[in-house]
């Protein structure tokens, strides 16, 4: 995924910091316990530091113990990923994995390298830092030549100890070598910030037969303070003179304040409402009080100009019908029209997928001290840097390429997949801020953080195949027709594309961006076509839309993965065996055979419609995709129960390939929870809503998977192909679990549903039909 | 109008003054800063701010504190770093949960019923952890350490 960049330093501050709180006292080269560093809570910051990207000093600190820290630019949202850049680290510099922290989440201290996004962890940041280490390491190592008397070639480094390989005795650890200072050691930077921040130096990587601790299964290194529970979460940032802040939300969608009575919570301990425009809030120093104060208060709201122009009943023909503002061929190989016009077995499909909603664990979250042009805010944002500029720009303190006076904080939160709601969060507690004077946190509540947050975009995908008289596939037409998936963009980076920016009347682009198959099915005539329309409210929609982990991946991976079922069988052909014949690339070939290998995929021409104990339905379905040079197959094995129509993912057997695997115990993991996330999406995930408003405000109006309704087993087949580098396992192997499951109903059923939710009455009306 | 009212909670009572019908979990987080329950939903919808009442697994978010009677454990208490309660250590080890802003309510619930009785098939284990949500999707690690948990609880 490209993310647009927005080319800004966030630079050293110290005089703000060390004004705001005192700061701490990291100096570079200098050993400091770790604990301390990490501290970050409210009122215990780390110095800031100079952050130009061009020295190594910026990027890697050793200490006199022979520690390391490594400062990240991203996040880690329990996919262990700061483990693994740990790993990758201490890989370069020969220090056991115990030596290495990597400190992450303060804009002051570490360079933005976009946050998370797009799975690019280790494929971007992680290959970065990984040369910032191996410099680290040849700097050192050219030093102690130096003091030794010993030539470069003949040192060798083990965990952290310098010594020459002839003679054991001639030896000096890291932290002795300390007092050279990484500051002053410039590394080549490609002049980017964000996703594409890249690294050269003059040191080489190490070879990957050489690797001790890539590849091997260190323990997440946050979790044990997560579960013993000892980790200070965003949501328990406590700033001294915090207020609570809730914000308080229309019945209907887009209706404005037509008056307010602050007299009716006037009997609320020190309530007092924040309102312009039809931004509307409340704020009390008592967290109960404040909650009490949103639900009691009266506003008088207009709802002439409420609503939306349909509902989701009727949406997938809203959309067929709706004006295209921007479309375009991503993929065009070939005469598509003219060979489909002219073949004589044409196969046809359109297949639908719903809104649906990030639905975070916990509702968004933000905390925001601004006070005389310079402030911090504490947030759970995966584009926790954007909060900083977003900041400034509420603030009228912005400008490009200057150092923004606001500090961005990150602390864990709920997971997020994506623009979820805690950009929109930030937002609030900013403007609370702005408005009251005083530091505010705000905590969404539950129906909020369903009905409110940018929503993953609904579609309708057109698929056509034109297939010979050999039963050759000649032609393959697929069209995309929807919501963008950045009618607010992926970056939490200006007013205009948060919720609060759209109650106040800021400006906000619009950006017309969708999504196409990534397969290499060597079809000789092939076109991928996209057509984008309006969200379906301007401004303050609570169906604006977003990134949603894998953005567009699960809906376009369903319908194209979907359909290519459907010409396997149309040629009369197993779907394994016609998938095979089809790709291109030989890591596609290698996952896809590994995935039906593990699932002993039993070939077909027709679905088998097997049943088991008690008349279930069983059936087993594949399917296959990449992204961004990874690339994974899944079969499914499903049972139905025939009378309720319900779906249960018995099984789950995966392919994998991801370039050089860091940690394969996590990687493991990072796989289970796509999959389990995806077949949520597939079977229970839908926004329902009406001319009116959103209907999906809690668990119980948009249910999600469930303890009972797991997979028994998930049996994953990684190919390691270190020579490639690691590629991002975020989220690609979330886009390939829809059609996998809906494939495998067509195997069980003959029927073939091509309408997500995957619900238990969808299914059951579509046996009933068939 | 506020009161005051003693809870009793890991191990110790507290005084706290609070509207009678404020959700115990505030107190939590506000007054006592306990970390190991979280707001999630407000709604008993999740589980993601549960706490033990005298061996009872309760969802702390809809219990007002004028209806707390008994003593409360939180995951705060349950163990250690050296000392880990055993579905702790299982979580650890298993490395259940991804983000584990839910995994309070998963911990505290399969502590509730595996301390009452460990000994649980497979299919109890999922009925008895129903209606907690986990949107990381990390449903697969969880019942692997609870499984883990119970056969060493069971001894
Ligand atoms: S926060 Fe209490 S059940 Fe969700
Ligand atoms: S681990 Fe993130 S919600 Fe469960």
């Amino acid at each position: 995924m490209l993310e647009e960049l927005t080319e800004i330093k966030i630079a050293r501050r110290d005089l703000l910091v060390n004004s705001l709180k005192g700061g701490g006292a990291l100096v570079l080269g200098c050993s400091l316990p770790i604990d301390a560093l990490m501290a970050q809570t409210s009122d215990a910051f780390p110095a800031a530091r100079d952050l130009d990207p061009s020295k190594l000093g910026t990027w890697i600190a050793v200490h006199q113990d022979s520690s390391v820290t490594v400062y990240w630019g991203k996040m880690d949202m329990g996919q262990g990923v700061d483990t693994a850049i740990a790993q990758l680290a201490a890989e370069e510099l020969d220090v056991n994995i115990e030596r290495v922290n990597t400190f992450f989440g303060d804009s002051f201290v570490a360079v933005d390298q976009g946050g998370a996004s797009g799975s690019t962890g280790c494929s971007n940041s992680g290959v970065a830092l990984r040369q910032a280490a191996a410099e680290a390491r040849l700097v050192l190592v050219e030093k102690a030549s130096a003091r030794l008397g010993v030539p470069v070639e003949q040192l060798t480094v083990n965990d952290g100890v310098i010594s020459a390989i002839n003679d054991a005795s001639k030896k000096i650890s890291y932290g002795d070598l300390i007092g050279n200072d990484f500051s002053t050691v410039s590394l080549e930077w490609n002049g980017r910030y964000g996703n594409g921040l890249g690294l050269k130096g003059r040191a080489k990587i190490k070879d990957f037969s050489e690797y001790k601790v890539v590849g091997t299964s260190v323990g997440r290194k946050d979790l044990p303070g997560k579960i013993i529970p000892e980790t200070e979460f965003a949501a328990h940032v406590r700033v001294p003179g915090m207020l609570h802040g809730r914000m308080v939300r229309p019945p209907s969608a887009g209706a404005t304040i037509a008056s307010v009575d602050k007299a009716s919570i006037s009997h609320i301990r020190g309530a007092q409402v924040v309102v312009e425009k039809d931004f509307i809030g409340v704020v009390a120093e008592n967290e109960w009080d404040a909650i009490k104060a949103s639900r009691e208060l009266k506003v008088n709201w207009d709802e002439s100009d409420a609503g939306f122009p349909t509902t989701s009943d009727e949406l997938h023909d809203y959309i067929r019908q709706a004006d295209v503002e921007k479309s375009e061929a991503d993929t065009e190989i070939g005469d598509v029209d003219a060979t489909i016009s002219g073949s004589g077995h044409v196969v046809k499909a359109e297949y639908e997928w719903p809104f649906q909603t990030h639905a975070r664990m916990g509702p968004a979250l933000g905390v925001a001290d601004i006070k005389g042009g310079e402030g911090t805010v504490w947030t759970d944002s995966q584009k926790f840097y954007d909060g900083a500029i977003l900041a400034a720009k509420f603030m009228g303190v912005f400008e490009k390429d200057k150092e923004v006076p606001v500090r961005a904080i990150w602390a864990p939160g709920p997971g997020s997949y994506g623009r979820s709601d805690s950009g929109d969060g930030v937002a609030d507690a900013i403007v609370l801020s702005m408005k009251t004077g005083a530091p505010v946190r705000v905590q969404w509540m539950r129906s909020e953080g369903h009905a409110w947050d940018p929503k993953g975009p609904a579609s309708v995908i057109s698929t056509r195949g034109a297939i010979d008289s050999s039963g050759k596939v000649t032609a393959y037409d697929y069209h995309l027709k929807g919501f963008s998936r950045q009618d607010v963009s992926s970056r939490e980076d200006g007013p205009g594309e948060t919720l609060a920016g759209h109650l106040l009347g800021h400006d906000r682009p619009r950006r017309w961006t969708m999504q196409q198959p990534a397969n290499s099915y060597g079809f000789e005539n092939k076109r991928h076509r996209w057509s984008s329309i309006k969200s379906l409210r301007d401004m303050a929609s609570p169906l604006r839309t977003s990134h949603f982990r894998d953005p567009y991946g699960p809906e376009v991976h369903f319908a194209s993965e979907s359909f290519i079922d459907e010409l396997a069988y149309a040629t009369g052909d197993d779907p394994v065996a016609f998938r095979l014949k089809y790709v291109t690339d030989p890591r596609d070939t290698a996952v896809i055979k590994a995935a039906a290998e593990l699932a002993n995929w039993e070939p077909r021409t027709a679905p088998r419609k097997l049943k088991g104990a008690d008349g279930v339905l069983i059936g087993t379905g594949i399917s296959y995709a990449q992204r961004n040079n990874a690339t994974n197959a899944v079969v499914a094995e499903i049972e139905i129960n025939p009378r309720t129509g319900k779906i249960w993912v018995r099984r789950f057997f995966v392919g994998s390939d991801y370039g050089l695997i860091i940690n394969p115990f996590t990687l493991d993991r990072t796989i289970e929870g796509n999959l389990i996330q995806s077949t949520s999406r597939t079977l229970f995930e839908e926004v329902r809503f009406d001319r009116k408003t959103v209907h999906a405000v809690d668990w119980a109006s948009y249910p999600i998977l469930q303890s009972v309704d797991t997979p028994e087993e998930v049996k994953i087949t990684k190919i390691n192909r270190p020579e490639l580098g690691p590629k991002g396992a975020g989220e690609p192997v979330m886009r390939v679990v829809p059609a996998a499951i809906a494939n495998a109903v067509f195997d069980a059923t003959g029927v073939r549903i091509r309408k997500i939710p995957l619900t238990p009455s969808r299914v059951k009306a579509a046996l009933d039909m068939a | 109008m506020s009161k005051k009212f003693t809870l009793n909670v890991d191990g110790k009572s507290h005084v706290i003054e609070a509207d009678p019908d404020m959700p115990l979990l505030y107190a939590l987080m506000n007054d006592l800063e306990k970390k190991g329950p979280k707001f999630g939903c407000g709604l008993a919808q999740c589980g993601a701010c549960t706490v033990i009442q005298d061996g009872v697994a309760i969802r702390s978010c809809v219990t007002p504190v004028s209806a707390v009677t008994g003593n409360i454990r939180t995951l705060d208490s349950i163990g250690t770093k050296e000392n880990p309660h055993p579905v702790q250590k299982a979580f650890i080890e298993e490395e259940a949960g991804q983000c584990e802003y839910c995994i309070n309510g998963w911990l505290m619930t399969a502590v509730a019923f595996l301390e009452e009785n460990p000994k649980r098939t497979d299919a109890e284990i999922r009925d008895l952890l129903a209606g907690l949500q986990c949107r990381c999707g990390t449903h697969m690690a969880i019942l692997r350490s609870v499984r883990k948990a119970a056969d060493e609880m069971a001894g």
